[in-house]
């Protein structure tokens, strides 16, 4: 089956079994390194991708219900030369260790701060509550999405 | 440029390997594996024209910041900026055999005299001699700055012009002189990780990411349950589906291999194979009784004064209580992922193996190919904490390219990664104290540890591909576990934490322990496992700690003592006294016995507990200070805040080390809190994130406070693991002391601490 997707601003049809997780058609037709497997089971939260607003785990999610979509990937954020400032704020923080976790971390938390600058840090723990990083970086990767935060509001 | 590019492209640094001197090829340490190096200057670093720097190392990045603190090591020793240095790292076509990147030892081997910190002054002293000649000036009136060097009114000669393109055809003199710490403007700073602004934009190449031209996906096919050998595979269950390359079977090694990794998964759920059943496990609620049952065991004595039993029957207080710790898993984020092209007689591994010699050795074993056909490229990973999967699905893919002939890309699932890999061990150990005297005069006069652990298979080294999952399923034996009763030791070795820091350690008459307390008798029985096990961040060493930690807590309790000071009247060690002080002093420790006067029994209560080591006798002083929160209705602990401090002789990074603390202490909050492999009659059940449950982001955190306890002119000694072996004891500690119950069975969940309060009454 012909799927279409515009990921990161390109658009891209691919020839896919229609069940494939959309992780796969986008670490392994399309080669983007930013959503990643960690689980196969949206346990974990590393192969998030933003679509419609929404963070989605593309590991679970079929790319046939996909047909059509924009989706934003980590990469898609910024650049190296121009990191997005959330980006911006985990480097300034270091807030990482391997940064495998990555694309679970930030857009999730990029997803919950678009849709309510205003989050408390109760609401963003809510909102994180199913994102893992097994580095131990949770203190840091805090501390820079609260930096963001600051920075959105301001 | 990607790794790969960058290795295309650099075709002027030609590296060669001379045979090994024989004061270098010694063999590797068994259980360290740090490789024997090289003595060959050239292999280590060369410089071009302009005067960049391209270094080799085998110590690799393991997302601790390695590669960073290495790069600032060659460009301070160098005396050249950060972004003249290129390091390239793990690669046994290129870096010299450094052995495993474990153990805390990379600082150990590369920042001290030898290693990569050796060839660096050794090519800085070659350099200035080399100008002086030149200029006709004595090399001690140089001075070297951004890689130009000058002085004696001659001009200025560049590294470039000086050695630029040529090789150094040097041996590494050993007594090369480093540049003193107080002279450091790189090194010792807080230099931003080279890689984090590549991981951050989702730009950076893990393993994971690898993809050659040509290359299919396979998936393996383990066991249902553990022990069970395979009977037939039914190829014809899968042949027909879309994708379909191959069926790899060797001995008990079952794998698929697709043209997509969608159908390779598919492919792997729909084969037909047919079992044996397994060898049955022990059940889970009689383990730790079991284990001391077992009569094949192989005993080691690591201090044992003789005179403990006699002390103990006089003494006028003994105590006594048996601590459990359970299996624990590394449980990488990113399930165990690497590329293997074998064809034509070559095979070239992209892996995230922590050994790239070793694992090139075994992979070689594996394959019925010699080593040097075997390429090893190390590529990171996802965290890995010690031995996760990577070596195993190293051999995974090469089994499967050898079988296809084409390159192939295996990541493990979740479940095959947690049920089959090298889990850190479990313990129960004994510990008995005897006290004399009273109040502010009481005494630790005799110590009596005996441990129990099971291991089975571990590191595979250079020789032992089935001490993993994929080695062993393919036909390779885990190294022989052979019983051992237990002799008197010939030197004091502590690199497990066996002993506790307060004991003297003497063997033969030296003392080689932190501690004072003369009467002393360390017994452990290793036996074998029913998992695979093998070495997870301070293997042993928190396993031991805690028990160490938590009986030394039970102990200042028993006699009135407050836990701090009561730990350092029992050591001796000046810096691991330093550390004590350090942290207590930065968490204003309040000095008084535990546990505090009891206030109500139930809703929150608050403790503060303790806890230090110096890792593994001889690698790093660290000391903690945790203060909880247990709700007594529901036995779930909140961790309010750690203090911890670190002396690691000179540091390279303070930020780096900093990260590298508070990990070590939420994951090893993580580990002490919910962490544990658990099984059934035939398998294992914590197979996902929802059986083996973690500290999620979401969840309350503590705060966290490092002490860095700077030592320029000392060593460098290992840092990334000393916090984490603190944190189950100091939580068990603070739980004691907000609530005068006594958890000793790690992890502490709320059913075990529920318990523990129900006991206290």
């Amino acid at each position: 089956m012909n799927v279409s997707l515009k990921v990161n601003g390109q658009s891209h049809t691919v020839d896919v079994d229609p069940t494939t997780p959309l992780l796969y058609v986008l670490s392994d037709d399309l080669a983007l390194r930013g959503p990643k497997f960690g689980c196969g089971l949206g346990q974990c939260g590393c192969c998030t991708v933003i679509v419609k607003g929404a963070a989605v785990r593309s590991c679970v999610t079929p790319v046939q219900a996909m047909n059509g979509a924009e989706i934003t990937t980590l990469e898609g954020l910024g650049t190296i030369e121009k990191p997005h400032p959330l980006q911006k704020a985990f480097i300034d923080e270091q807030a990482m260790q391997c940064g495998f976790c990555l694309s679970g971390v930030m857009l999730t938390a990029k997803v919950a701060l678009d849709k309510n600058p205003r989050a408390t840090d109760a609401q963003l723990r809510q909102e994180l509550s199913g994102v893992l990083c097994r580095c131990g970086a949770h203190t840091r990767m805090m501390k820079a999405i609260k930096r963001y935060q600051q920075e959105v509001r301001a | 440029m990607n790794r790969r590019d960058f290795l295309k492209t650099s075709g002027a640094l030609v590296v060669s390997f001379a045979a090994f001197d024989d004061a270098f090829a010694q063999a590797p340490q068994p259980g360290r594996f740090d490789g024997p190096g090289t003595p060959e200057l050239d292999a280590w670093l060369a410089i071009d024209a302009s005067g960049n720097v391209t270094a080799y190392t085998g110590k690799v990045e393991l997302g601790h910041g390695l590669y960073t603190s290495q790069t600032q090591l060659i460009a301070e020793e160098l005396c050249v900026p950060l972004a003249r240095v290129k390091l390239i790292q793990g690669d046994t076509d290129v870096a010299p055999d450094q052995g495993t990147t474990s153990g805390s030892q990379s600082h150990p081997v590369n920042f001290n005299e030898g290693g990569l910190a050796g060839a660096c002054a050794t090519a800085r002293d070659a350099l200035l001699q080399m100008a002086a000649q030149r200029m006709g000036v004595p090399a001690s009136i140089l001075r070297v700055e951004d890689g130009i060097i000058s002085g004696g009114g001659r001009a200025s000669l560049s590294y470039g012009e000086l050695i630029g393109g040529k090789k150094f055809n040097l041996t590494v003199n050993p007594n090369a002189k480093r540049k003193p710490a107080s002279e450091w403007k790189i090194l010792g700073t807080s230099v931003p990780r080279l890689d984090i602004p590549a991981l951050a934009t989702g730009q950076f190449e893990f393993v994971h990411n690898v993809r050659v031209p040509g290359m299919l996906h396979g998936r393996v096919v383990r066991p249902p349950d553990v022990g069970a050998t395979l009977v037939r595979v039914d190829e014809s269950s899968v042949k027909a589906m879309a994708g379909f390359v191959k069926v790899v079977v060797k001995n008990n090694f079952v794998g698929v291999v697709a043209e997509k990794p969608w159908q390779a998964i598919q492919m792997a759920t729909a084969l037909k194979a047919e079992w044996t059943k397994g060898t049955g496990l022990q059940p889970q609620p009689t383990f730790y009784d079991n284990l001391r049952e077992q009569k094949a065991s192989r005993d080691v004595m690591t201090v044992n004064s003789k005179d403990v039993d006699e002390k103990v029957t006089k003494a006028s207080k003994v105590i006594k209580a048996t601590y459990r710790h359970a299996y624990q898993m590394h449980g990488a984020i990113g399930t165990s992922c690497a590329v293997a092209d074998v064809r034509n007689g070559k095979a070239t591994i992209w892996s995230a193996t922590q050994s790239v010699y070793p694992t090139r050795n075994t992979t070689a074993m594996l394959l019925g190919m010699k080593p040097e056909e075997v390429h090893v490229v190390f590529t990171m990973g996802a965290g890995c904490y010690g031995l996760n999967g990577a070596d195993t699905v190293s051999y995974d893919a090469a089994l499967m390219s050898q079988a296809v002939g084409r390159p192939v890309r295996v990541q493990l699932s979740r479940k095959d990664e947690m049920a089959w890999e090298n889990y850190g061990t479990s313990y129960v150990i004994d510990q008995r104290v005897a006290v004399e005297g009273t109040g502010a005069d009481a005494t630790i006069v005799a110590w009596d540890y005996e441990g129990w652990t099971p291991g089975l298979g571990g590191r595979p080294g250079y020789n032992n591909p089935g001490n993993v999952i994929t080695g062993f399923l393919a036909g390779a034996e885990p190294a022989p576990f052979a019983a051992r009763a237990a002799t008197d030791p010939n030197n004091y070795a502590n690199n497990l934490n066996i002993a506790p820091s307060y004991v003297a350690g003497s063997v033969n008459g030296r003392s080689g322990g932190t501690g004072n307390i003369k009467s002393e008798r360390v017994l452990t029985h290793n036996l074998r496992s029913q998992f695979w096990t093998g070495p997870l961040r301070s293997p042993e060493r928190l396993q031991n700690t805690f028990a160490h930690e938590s009986i030394m807590d039970e102990a200042a309790s028993s006699v009135g003592a407050d836990p701090v000071a009561f730990r350092l009247k029992h050591l001796s060690d000046p810096r691991l006294i330093a550390v004590v002080k350090a942290a207590a002093d930065a968490a204003k420790w309040d000095a008084r016995p535990s546990p505090q006067r009891a206030a109500r029994k139930t809703g929150v209560a608050r403790g503060r507990g303790f806890s230090c080591v110096l890792y593994e006798g001889n690698n790093g002083y660290s000391a903690m200070v945790a203060e909880v929160d247990v709700d007594q209705d529901s036995g779930k602990i909140f961790v309010r805040r750690f203090v911890v401090s670190q002396d690691c002789g000179p540091i390279s990074n303070p930020d780096g080390l900093k990260n590298q603390l508070e990990g070590g202490v939420l994951q090893g909050m993580s580990r002490a809190l919910t962490e544990e492999v658990t099984w059934d009659a035939t398998k294992i059940t914590s197979v996902d994130w929802r059986t083996y449950p973690p500290l999620y982001l979401g969840a309350e955190l503590p705060v966290i406070e490092s002490v860095l306890v700077n030592r320029p002119d000392r060593r460098a000694t290992g840092a990334g693991e000393t916090a984490i072996t603190l944190v189950a004891g100091a939580i068990g500690n603070a739980i004691f002391d907000a609530t005068g119950a006594r958890i000793r069975e790690a992890p502490f969940t709320a059913a075990r601490v529920k318990a523990a309060l129900t006991v206290r009454g």
